[in-house]
């Protein structure tokens, strides 16, 4: 069986999906909260390397790189508030943080 | 303008003393205030004095500014100065100037006297302003002034809330009178096309017979006015049915209870019929009513005044009782002879409260008698001046001569112009008056020997209290009262007692002649109005002895019982009241009439108040207008805020939900 576009596509949306429903579902820990944004970044990125295989060009790799990079320093950059974020609260957990609250 | 200054010198110390309270301080509040009045009184009797010599038939009319002009309706400030209103002003300023002495004396510890003083002189620009009057609308003015200063005294002392109810009391039971003399006024105004006292009396002859179309029948136009405006002087003149305010305002301060209560301001119904003579005179039927009115007070009060052993109120009921005699004689047309009791009696009578108030000073604060007993040996000079008043009170001189203490020549007159009246219900006065010169002598009498006789606690348990209420609270911050040696006053209290009982000793004697003798013509002029064939003062003249006896009798009456009673056998009292227990606690509770009135007016009052209240107002309006609206709006914003959860993955789902639908319509419906 080939392993065609379609495929790729199903992939990240099943990726996709599950990093929305991390965000959604999760009641537990911040952390999860991060992992999932990773994951929907993840599945976008898979969506561009497969179109850019698909269609020859390599722009879509390049941009995929740089993604990499802009989610690299801003899961640093969420770490580094959750760990301020600890310090002030003394808590991570998802429902303790409703500071939003109306 | 010594006129002017006679009435305004007291509004300028009301306003300096009032308003430059802390600055002043007490002493200088006092001194200004009692000055002014002094000038102003001084004035006063120079004009009085002048009246006699000038030969001018018509008023002094002295006009001061306009106040409104309103189409027809035209009225002005001006002081109408005629006999009358000098008569009035010799007796208002004397009496109040006496009163501010004292007060300097009785008021000395109060901390706030400068309230005091501010409000005794805003009582006596508002008095003299109602006797200057030159026009019904002023005279209104007056009337609403000196009942205004009469609620602040009687209120004075606010921290007892028995003298704030008293105030209230006061306010609105003479609000009903004046409801009368409202209407009244309009009336008049409607029938003559002015209010000016000129014009009245110039069209009052006119309005005889014509009437006037009121709840679907014709009535006699002039007795409706003058029943209307008789109402305003039932109200103010403490007169049966409309009296109960009189007692209860001897909560504040006695000074107050003399000036207001007993010279001047309840005196005001009297002027006022007198001053509107004219008018009565031409009603038969309203002078009836007005006579059978006092004769009734006058009968009603003395019974009253039998059992209370409050020693105000007894003296205060004793006012209500020669009011209606005063209203009595104005009745039977001797409108002189309800002047002259007017006059005499704002002398004995403030003597006598004023010598209450040395009586309450000594026993630091007592006012009830049956804590009091043998004080004569301990303040001899307030035993004499009371005595004095009392005599003249009760009316003592030598019978078939115009010799006597100054209530002697008054109220005999009256008695004797009311057997001679020809007027319908002038038996009845006749009968209740002559009754009531008796009770006089025994309260009077009763009043000077449980207090200056015997000794202190001779009657104390031994007559029964009316419902509790009557002595409740004089017991504010005086703890030691009524105990301890009685002390007498200071000379600043005795003087004005002194200079009173002068007045309550010769005043009948000297004045006698112009006010209703001989010189009756000479001296009122134009001022009292006297049909032609109203002979009643040459009638009295001629009244059979027995009657000019009566009261001579009556009062010696009166005294040999008290005296027994309250000298002799002491267990006579007590005896007494429970032999006849139920005649005992009618009289002790004033023939029930504030129970009367409570369950008649205060209670249903009160009632319809707070259903507008609870109901049509918190209810209805509220819980449909503003409250109900802001309710509903709360209750959405309070859902809405129900959705602000604060967690960050609900606000996640939001958006997706959000992004989905767009996502969704511009897939299916965005695209066309």
């Amino acid at each position: 069986m080939d392993i065609g576009l379609t495929h790729y596509l199903i992939l990240a949306a099943i990726l996709f999906t599950i990093g929305i429903a991390g965000i959604i579902l999760n009641h537990k820990n911040i952390i999860v909260i991060l992992m999932s944004v990773e994951l929907i970044l993840l599945s976008v990125n898979i969506n561009l390397v497969a179109f850019s295989t698909h269609s020859g060009d390599l722009t879509g790799q390049v941009f995929a790189l740089f993604i990499l990079t802009v989610a690299a320093a801003e899961a640093a950059i969420g770490l580094a508030i959750l760990v301020a974020f600890y310090r002030n609260r003394g808590s991570i957990a998802v429902e303790d943080i409703n500071a939003l609250k109306g | 303008m010594w006129y002017d200054l006679i009435v305004f010198l007291p509004l300028v110390g009301f306003l300096v003393a009032g308003v430059f309270r802390h600055q002043l301080g007490p002493e200088n509040a006092e001194r200004l205030t009692t000055g002014l009045l002094g000038v102003s009184c001084l004035i006063a009797w120079i004009v009085f004095l002048g009246v006699d010599f000038s030969h001018q038939e018509e008023a002094t009319i002295s006009p001061v500014a306009n106040w409104l002009t309103s189409g027809k309706l035209e009225i002005s400030w001006a002081l109408r100065i005629d006999t009358l209103t000098a008569v009035m002003l010799v007796v208002v300023t004397t009496v109040s100037f006496l009163v501010h002495v004292y007060s300097i004396g009785y008021m000395r510890e109060d901390p706030s006297r400068q309230r005091f003083f501010a409000y005794l002189s805003l009582f006596t620009f508002a008095m003299l302003m109602l006797v200057t009057a030159n026009n019904l609308v002023q005279m209104f003015f007056g009337w609403e002034g000196v009942g205004l200063a009469s609620y602040l005294l009687i209120g004075f002392w606010y921290e007892k809330p028995s003298a704030n109810a008293a105030a209230i009391k006061a306010f609105v039971v003479n609000r009903i009178g004046d409801f009368g003399f409202a209407l009244g006024i309009f009336l008049v105004f409607v029938l003559t096309g002015s209010v000016s006292f000129d014009h009245i009396f110039a069209a009052a002859p006119g309005l005889v017979g014509k009437t006037i179309h009121i709840f679907g029948g014709e009535w006699d136009a002039l007795t409706i006015t003058c029943l209307l405006l008789f109402m305003g002087a039932m109200g103010k003149s403490a007169q049966f049915l409309l009296h109960t305010w009189l007692p209860d305002a001897m909560e504040g301060p006695t000074p107050v209870s003399a000036l207001i209560h007993a010279a001047t301001m309840v005196t005001a119904g009297v002027f006022m019929v007198a001053r509107l003579s004219p008018l009565f005179d031409l009603s038969p039927s309203a002078l009836t009513f007005v006579t059978i009115v006092g004769a009734t007070t006058a009968f009603f009060a003395a019974t009253v005044g039998l059992v209370q052993n409050d020693i105000k109120r007894v003296i205060a009921y004793s006012t209500c009782s020669q009011l209606g005699y005063m209203f009595v004689a104005l009745g039977v047309g001797g409108y002189g002879l309800g002047i002259f009791h007017l006059f005499t009696h704002a002398f004995f009578k403030a003597l006598l409260f004023l010598g209450a108030g040395s009586v309450i000073h000594a026993m630091h604060h007592e006012q009830d008698m049956r804590n009091m007993g043998g004080l004569k040996d301990e303040i001899p000079f307030t035993f004499w001046m009371m005595t004095i008043g009392t005599l003249a009170l009760t009316g003592v001189g030598i019978p078939f001569t115009p010799i006597g203490f100054a209530g002697y020549v008054s109220k005999d007159a009256i008695i004797e112009a009311t057997y001679v009246s020809t007027r319908p219900g002038a038996v009845y006065a006749f009968m209740c008056i002559v009754i009531a010169a008796g009770f006089t002598s025994f309260y009077s009498w009763r009043l000077v020997f449980m207090t200056f006789f015997g000794k202190r606690g001779d009657w104390k348990g031994s007559l029964p209290a009316a419902h509790g209420h009557v002595h409740d609270d004089h017991a504010h911050a005086h703890d030691e009262h009524g105990h301890g040696p009685a002390h007498e006053s200071p000379r600043v209290m005795l003087i004005p007692l002194a200079v009173l009982a002068l007045g309550a000793t010769f005043a009948g004697i000297v004045f006698r002649h112009d006010f209703i003798g001989g010189e009756y013509e000479t001296f009122w002029r134009q001022s009292l109005f006297l049909a032609k064939d109203n002979t009643i003062l040459e009638a009295m003249e001629h009244a059979p002895w027995l009657v000019s006896l009566m009261p001579t009798l009556m009062m010696l009456g009166g005294l040999a019982l008290a005296y027994y009673m309250y000298v002799v056998d002491k267990t006579m009292p007590a005896a007494l009241a429970r032999a006849n227990p139920l005649l005992y606690r009618f009289l002790l509770n004033k023939w029930y009439f504030d129970e009367l009135y409570d369950f008649l007016f205060v209670r249903p009052a009160f009632w319809i108040g707070r259903l507008f209240w609870k109901g049509g107002d918190g209810y209805i309006i509220d819980g449909f207008g503003p409250d109900g609206i802001s309710a509903r709006v709360q209750d959405v914003t309070r859902n809405v805020v129900r959705l602000q959860t604060g967690y960050v993955y609900h606000y996640a789902f939001a958006m997706l939900i959000g992004v989905a639908a767009l996502a969704t319509w511009y897939l299916f419906g965005g695209i066309h």
